[in-house]
């Protein structure tokens, strides 16, 4: 067992209290000790290696550290990793199966969603949030939900394109359309 | 940024709880949704000794209207909720309308209402519809629960008037006397920004009399504004254009606004007579529609 703090800052000294925590990322339980003061996003990307999760700003504001936490999107970089313990996060990389890419994933490419993809993993985590609740949204329901993501390439309107992309795909075939282009 | 070194306690029950707040002296802090106190650690702007985080308290995450119109909201119950409550949109229009404006969508699926409150931001937009709504927060400390009107609970920037060992665990709404109707502008300059200057208002009618009214200024002094004289101006007749013009005229000086990145003060005291004065001529409009 290591402790996961230690490889993102100097040693802490045997009187620095640590805790052991299972957290289900991506799936799978993954069991650490941690210092308290770890954040979620540290403890992703410097302790299990999952680097798909970014850190922008590190104050809250750009959403590219966003993560599934019980499904509900978090800022990664605003949360205690010892708060997860016992809770499910999922990641960028928990997107794709092995069937291959997730729908809201096909629909970055498709619809050239990222230029510098800096904020990608954190907007494709929002959008896959709102699908799972709302599976046709409208193109204001995406705004909307993505607002708490900030992107300084694309201008947004081809992320807004690739989620409305994935929306019309996850509906399958069975779904009735919703706008006249979808018919 | 990694935030500074503390002890993390995570109980499971409020009496844990607040027996560990005793423990920690003015050491301790409560840890709820994080939106602030998190980042605030990262700067270094608050270094406790102890984390108390309330995540895991059983029976904090309400949101409830008694039978007698009381609304309830537990310090668990984050922002996310509040929006989506379909108990807020039928019967609490200021609350309604402030909820989509508050911060972005994945700092409400976090943040809670009562922990805004509890942070005192002058900038915040909950305290400001609390003071509107004459609310109230409970809070329970070693010798039992008490209620501090939202009017007296903040004392200052960033500071309310809880003793080291309390924790907030409810804000209430009482009831309207008669039919709530109210409303919250905001101007910011893009989502998840802090206001430049919001306006909250709260009115109670009966028939076209007003009988109660509560208007609180954000983003344009030290801490939020309870404009009393402008509210109090409204009370006892019934909403006219002569009456809301007088209401935004003493809301706007209530205001004490400084000029800054967000707009000269001039500005902000004009904002805030225009909201005010929209959102009462709104109410008015929808009055006389259902008349
Ligand atoms: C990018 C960003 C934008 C934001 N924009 C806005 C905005 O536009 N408007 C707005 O109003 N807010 C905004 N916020 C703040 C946000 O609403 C916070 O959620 C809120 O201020 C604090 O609530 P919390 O539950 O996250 O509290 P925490 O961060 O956990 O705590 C804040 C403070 O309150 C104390 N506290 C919390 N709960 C209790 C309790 N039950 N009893 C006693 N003390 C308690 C804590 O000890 C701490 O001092 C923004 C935050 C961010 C990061
Ligand atoms: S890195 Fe977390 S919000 Fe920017
Ligand atoms: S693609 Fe570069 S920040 Fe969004």
């Amino acid at each position: 067992m290591t402790s996961l703090f230690n490889e993102v800052a100097p040693p802490a000294s045997d009187d620095v209290p640590t805790r052991r925590v299972t957290i289900t990322v991506n799936g799978e339980p993954r069991t650490a000790d941690i210092e308290p003061r770890l954040l979620l996003a540290h403890l992703l990307r410097q302790g299990l290696k999952l680097t798909g999760t970014h850190t922008g700003c590190d104050t809250t504001n750009c959403g590219a550290c966003t993560v599934l936490f019980d499904g509900r999107p978090v800022k990664s970089c605003t949360m205690l990793a010892v708060q997860a313990d016992g809770h499910e996060v999922t990641t960028v990389e928990g997107l794709a199966s092995p069937s291959g890419l997730h729908p809201v994933q096909e629909g970055f490419k498709d619809e050239h969603g990222l230029q510098c993809g800096f904020c990608t993993p954190g907007m494709m985590m929002a959008a896959k949030a709102l699908l799972d609740e709302n599976p046709s949204p409208t193109e204001d329901d995406v705004r909307w939900a993505l607002a708490g993501n900030l992107c300084r390439c694309t201008g947004y309107q081809n992320i807004v394109k690739a989620v409305l992309w994935a929306a019309e795909r996850l509906g399958g075939p069975d779904t009735e359309p919703e706008t006249e282009e979808a018919s | 940024m990694y935030p500074p070194r503390f002890r993390y306690e995570a109980p499971r029950s409020l009496r844990e709880a607040i027996t560990l707040l005793q423990e920690g002296g003015g050491e301790a802090k409560i840890l709820a949704g994080g939106q602030s106190l998190i980042p605030m650690l990262k700067l270094r702007f608050a270094s406790p000794g102890m984390l108390v985080d309330i995540n895991n308290l059983p029976g904090l995450d309400h949101l409830t209207r008694d039978g007698d119109g009381t609304i309830r909201i537990g310090a668990l119950c984050r922002h996310e909720h509040i929006e989506r409550s379909e108990l807020i949109t039928e019967h609490q229009p200021t609350i309604a309308a402030a909820a989509p404006l508050v911060a972005d969508p994945i700092v409400r699926t976090r943040g809670t209402f009562v922990g805004s409150v509890c942070h005192a931001d002058p900038q915040g937009d909950w305290a400001a519809c609390m003071i509107a709504l004459d609310g109230a927060i409970v809070a329970e400390g070693p010798g039992g629960r008490r209620s501090i009107a939202a009017r007296d609970f903040v004392t200052g920037p960033f500071q309310n008037v809880l003793a080291s060992d309390e924790i907030a665990v409810e804000a209430v709404i009482p009831p309207p006397q008669g039919e709530a109707r109210g409303g919250y502008l905001k101007l910011e300059r893009r989502i998840g920004d802090f206001a430049t200057a919001a306006v909250a208002v709260a009115v109670d009618l009966r028939g076209d009399q007003v009988t109660r009214a509560g208007i609180a200024l954000v983003g344009v002094g030290g801490t939020t504004i309870d404009a009393r004289d402008a509210a109090d101006a409204l009370v006892g007749s019934p909403l006219s254009s002569d009456a809301i013009e007088r209401a935004a005229e003493l809301a706007a000086e209530a205001a004490q606004p400084r000029s800054d990145h967000r707009g000269s003060a001039s500005y902000k005291r004009h904002i805030v007579r225009t909201f005010t004065s929209r959102i009462l001529t709104q109410i008015d409009r929808s009055t006389q529609k259902a008349a």
